[in-house]
């Protein structure tokens, strides 16, 4: 967002709202035992964990609030939520 | 002209000089006057507005922000619970930036119900990003409302203004007005340019979601406004004075202050009384003088300690309390005099009505002189 006069706004998108400065557990997304089952990305609520070339899931930190969801789902155990220091 | 005309009256036909394009407002007393006058004028084409009848004060102060959101000069006017009702609006036309002039008639808050003066209502709204100015008389309430649009409405300011009178004392008393003519005024006070406005072929939207990284820095702004519209007032003062006579080119003005012992610092009508008992107490040999205040938001804070500077002691009266705390001239006073040893005595008078006369300013001086301060004024003696 931009310092505007009166915090006006041309009409646009809400990825313009980068929600990720709310966090404050960052989920680490280890690699290690991760079986690509893709469940990280169907709980999460913001949409914003996405599949790489690899297959392999990575949260988009620029949205990821840090609800842990993924973390407390994950079958692997294979997500770590971190305490995010800023 | 000069006109003996109601203090109502003067200023909706200020407002009319001003040539709002949308007035909304509820009745209520003691501001009724005002409002039935404008609705009057738009219904006899002398005024040529947009008059938005509403079920409410929060409606009809929701009404004039969208109106000056699209570009509009809007006008409202109100009291008391009215003004309470508007709390919401009026942060939110504050925090647009959208710049409005609204006259208060103040009036005492309930409960208990009071229909009579005090300025709770409008001092309630203090931290509202909104102007305040407080007239002492019919002839100032109307001069402001031309001087309040000029500084609201300039591109560095942006922000909405109070002009308070008050309510019975000023609103419903004949007195001599000079009115100026609508050339004159034409003259003082350019067509609203709004910087930015609703318009559906270019959308926007006003008043958007700030995060926690932006939300401080945006109040910074209102407040550095605020700040600045100091420099802009005067000079709008400036100009008034030029054109029409009137000085207010100072957000304070003094009566007797040279070699004043006890000052006394008040807002609105109450200058008027004092101004008399101070003459009756000089007549006697008492250094009395008197600060009239007549820009409370933004706070003269240093016009105030530069006039006060010789005083020995500094007498503020008044018409409002922040319960718990004390009156909220008072604690301003207090606050521009922090270390300068000059004793601040804080006095509560006239909430709800209750008359103060003449005898009463000489009483409070005297109480000023042995020290005793900070209290409410005249309690009858039941409480004890």
């Amino acid at each position: 967002m931009a310092l505007s006069v009166g915090c006006t706004a041309k009409p646009g998108k809400s990825r313009g709202n980068r929600t990720g400065a709310w966090r404050v557990f960052k989920p680490a997304f280890k690699h290690n035992k991760c079986t690509k089952c893709g469940l990280c990305a169907m709980v999460c609520p913001e949409g914003c964990i996405i599949e790489q070339e690899d297959e392999f899931m990575i949260p988009d930190y620029d949205y990821c609030k840090g609800c842990g969801l993924c973390a407390e789902e994950c079958p692997a155990e294979d997500i770590e939520m971190v305490k995010e220091e800023k | 002209m000069m006109r003996f005309i109601e203090g109502s009256l003067a200023v909706s036909d200020a407002v009319r000089m001003c040539r709002p394009d949308v007035v909304s407002a509820y009745p209520i007393t003691p501001q009724t006057h005002i409002v039935e006058s404008l609705a009057e004028m738009v219904a006899n084409c002398t005024l040529d507005a947009e008059y938005i009848t509403v079920e409410s004060e929060f409606s009809a102060l929701s009404a004039c922000l969208g109106a000056v959101a699209a570009g509009s000069r809007a006008y409202s006017a109100t009291s008391s619970q009215g003004l309470a009702l508007m709390f919401e609006v009026c942060f939110n036309l504050a925090g647009m930036r959208l710049p409005m002039v609204m006259t208060i008639a103040n009036r005492a808050i309930s409960a208990p119900l009071s229909i009579w003066n005090d300025q709770q209502d409008s001092i309630s709204l203090r931290d509202s990003g909104w102007l305040q100015f407080y007239a002492e008389d019919n002839q100032e309430a109307a001069d402001l409302h031309y001087l309040a649009y000029k500084v609201a409405e300039d591109q560095k300011i942006l922000l909405p203004a109070m002009v308070c009178f008050d309510g019975f004392i000023l609103s419903h008393t004949y007195e001599p007005v000079d009115m100026p003519t609508q050339e004159e005024v034409d003259a003082y006070l350019p067509k609203f340019n709004p910087c930015q406005r609703l318009d559906a072929k270019d959308p926007i939207s006003f008043g958007m979601f700030a995060f926690p990284e932006y939300y401080m820095e945006f109040r910074y702004a209102i407040d550095q406004a605020l700040q600045q519209s100091r420099e802009k007032i005067r000079e709008a003062g400036k100009e008034f004075k030029e054109k029409f006579g009137r000085d207010y080119s100072a957000l304070v003005e003094g009566y007797r202050l040279e070699d004043a012992e006890t000052v006394l610092v008040a807002m609105g009508s109450l200058c008027g009384t004092a101004k008399d008992a101070i003459d009756e107490m000089r007549g006697a040999g008492r250094k009395v003088g008197l600060l009239k205040i007549r820009t409370y938001r933004p706070f003269p804070g240093e016009e105030v300690a530069a006039a006060l500077k010789g005083a020995k002691r500094v007498a503020v009266l008044d018409k409002n309390i922040s319960l718990g705390s004390k009156g909220a001239v008072g604690l301003e006073v207090k606050d521009v005099l922090y270390g300068s040893g000059i004793p601040v005595l804080d006095y509560i008078v006239g909430l709800g009505g209750r008359d103060m006369r003449k005898r009463d300013i000489e009483r409070i001086v005297t109480l000023a002189e042995k020290g005793e301060g900070d209290l409410f004024y005249g309690l009858r003696e039941e409480v004890a």
